[in-house]
């Protein structure tokens, strides 16, 4: 593994995606990539008695079918990494006390998706493991809990604000060949552009993700020509033309191939404001539709970049600004001899 | 008219709650904490009651009239009993809707589930 | 860089992306929604002194009682919230939405048991409609009482 620039890993070994997994909610399965996700839950509550149980069942169940698919053991897997957005990652920390994995936590909201695969593969690549698992869960009721409102409380929603995405999605990490290999990670630095209005998440990390973007194509010597598609996590309708014109003043033209997790994950007619949003948005487009299409050969090579906002309600309240973080991975298909 | 003096003035106190939420960054509870205060405040010069005459459960409907309330209550038992009155009094015109609200609410959350 | 997004000029560029709220639209269904409110609330005070031959002006707790006993309920069915989005202030400002607010505090901490829970919840968001309304009722009802003792 080399250090490329300031912060960019690009993975000498060849590290690869072996299996992946995806779990949603109701309102998910009913969206346009319903059809992709390995399975979908026809109830928010998922079976469950409350909402944090109904995230965690999310969680297991993705790990759970994820090592199914590769027909692996979790005595194998040497590493579990996970993240989700509840206070003391709840989810993450629960779900790994049922696993007899060693276990690294990871807090980096949104981003944590990105920021687990991009730790998980620079383990496996220098050889710390063999078999890594990266994943991560968000959950509409769970979320609007910890940062907004009750969820049966009548307030009125701005135009800006995003639907936390319900679901799971779970990565395994390892050096046996497959589709698509995992060839670098750019580590976002935390921005703060004086963002203050938490119902407004996509003017607020379009900096994050526009800086980690940038840095990646300056520390590689690259242009947006070398990708197929760059997908950020849930910068939304407000942030996803934010971050095209910042990258336009830089002389960097996205327009064609940047499109927006928070943007695919619903359809239009569904009541979602400005998009999804969550730990959950960019793991399950990402592990579900995209590297369906890498398979497939209709996308060469992808640029993820999930974004963060990695403020608390309390600290809203002490009228801080909203700091946010982006890290993006490059997912390669590799022919297969 | 009693009914169209209700809807002309029950909606139009909460237009001028939806221009609070639209053209400010206030929270509702920022913006009800307002509303109650100036129903308090209009009470207070002997305005609110006027309102409540004019446009019945158009004024005592939103819930500026809450902040009427409580100062009407507290000033019946300040003819009485002077300063004591106020806090002995406060409560008294608001108690029926406290009290429904703070034993529907539990009942429900006993029967109920959050529905997401 | 350019000075258009650079940090200290990031918030009022970010602006021009933001979607506006419909202001008539709005303040149309909350005046809608708002007025219709008030107006049962009316219809309640009428049935009251009609039926159960309560005062006019005794007739208003038993109607508040009522909106607060339907609010709840719709609260418990989920609807509620779905009238908040359509109607904004017009569905927060009646005593309905004070309701609301405790109903859907309640309810959401259900998990956390009845006392710690559900009790101790509660008022999370009404809570401060009631401090703010007794400490401002408490204030003028000082300065009305001291006014009316010197005339």
């Amino acid at each position: 593994m080399r250090k490329m620039g300031n912060q960019t890993w690009l993975f000498e070994n060849k590290i690869f995606v072996s299996e992946t997994a995806t779990v949603s909610g109701p309102r998910e399965k009913e969206g346009p990539l319903g059809h992709t996700f390995d399975y979908s839950y026809d109830d928010l509550r998922c079976g469950e008695t409350n909402w944090e149980l109904a995230e965690r069942k999310l969680l297991q169940h993705s790990i759970d079918l994820c090592l199914q698919k590769k027909k692996i053991t979790k005595d194998q897997i040497d590493l579990f990494l996970s993240g989700d957005l509840l206070n003391q990652n709840v989810t993450a920390n629960y779900v790994a006390r049922t696993l007899p994995i060693p276990f690294l936590c990871m807090f980096g909201a949104c981003s944590t998706s990105m920021e687990t695969t991009a730790v998980a593969s620079a383990l496996v690549d220098a050889k710390f493991a063999d078999y890594a698992i990266a994943a991560t869960s968000s959950h509409n009721a769970t979320a609007e809990r910890q940062f907004r409102y009750p969820t049966e409380y009548g307030a009125q929603k701005p135009l800006t604000s995003t639907t936390t995405v319900t679901g799971a999605g779970t990565m395994l990490i390892s050096r046996d060949q497959s589709d698509i290999r995992i060839e670098s990670a750019t580590i976002g630095k935390v921005m703060d552009y004086h963002m203050d209005d938490p119902f407004d998440m996509g003017s607020a990390m379009a900096p994050a993700a526009y800086d980690t973007i940038k840095t990646h194509f300056q520390d590689l010597g690259r242009t947006p020509q070398d990708y197929d598609l760059i997908l950020t996590g849930d910068l939304s309708a407000v942030g996803s033309p934010i971050l095209k014109d910042m990258l336009k003043e830089d002389g960097f033209n996205v327009d064609d191939i940047h499109n927006d997790s928070g943007l695919m994950i619903y359809n239009s007619e569904q009541p979602v404001f400005a998009g999804g949003s969550g730990c959950a948005c960019s793991a399950l487009v990402t592990y579900g539709h995209v590297f369906n299409e890498l398979r497939k050969g209709n996308l060469k090579k992808v640029f993820i970049v999930a974004t963060g906002a990695l403020m608390s309600p309390v600290m809203v309240q002490q009228k801080e600004t909203i700091p946010t973080i982006a890290h993006g991975v490059v997912f390669a298909r590799e022919e297969m001899n | 008219m009693d009914y169209v003096w209700a809807f002309l003035v029950g909606g139009g106190i909460c237009v001028v709650g939806q221009l609070l939420f639209d053209l400010t960054k206030l929270t509702p509870a920022h913006v009800m904490s307002i509303f109650v205060v100036t129903g308090a405040v209009l009470d207070g010069f002997d305005l609110y009651d006027k309102l409540v005459q004019f446009a019945g459960a158009g004024a005592l409907v939103p819930i500026t009239s809450f902040g009427h309330s409580l100062l009407h209550g507290a000033m019946v038992q300040a003819e009485e009993h002077g300063f004591l009155g106020i806090a002995i009094g406060i409560f008294q015109m608001t108690s029926a809707g406290i009290a429904s609200a703070i034993l529907f609410g539990f009942l429900i959350a006993v029967f109920f589930k959050p529905k997401g | 860089m350019s000075q258009k997004f650079h940090p200290d000029n990031y918030k009022k560029a970010a602006k021009a992306y933001q979607p506006k709220p419909n202001l008539l639209f709005n303040c149309s269904k909350a005046f809608i929604i708002g007025g219709l409110i008030s107006v049962l609330g009316q219809g309640l005070i009428d049935f009251y002194t009609n039926v159960f031959d309560f005062t006019e002006k005794e007739a208003g707790n038993p109607a508040i009682t009522t909106l607060i006993l339907l609010s709840a309920i719709l609260t418990g069915l989920g609807v509620y919230d779905k009238l908040g989005q359509f109607a904004g202030a017009g569905s927060a400002v009646p005593v309905t939405g004070f309701a609301n607010s405790i109903t859907s505090a309640a309810l959401e901490h259900k998990s956390e048991g009845l006392v710690l829970g559900v009790a101790t919840n509660m008022f999370k968001l009404a809570g401060s409609v009631i401090v703010f309304g007794v400490v401002s009722a408490y204030v003028v009802g000082m300065i009305r009482y001291l006014i009316q003792q010197w005339m």
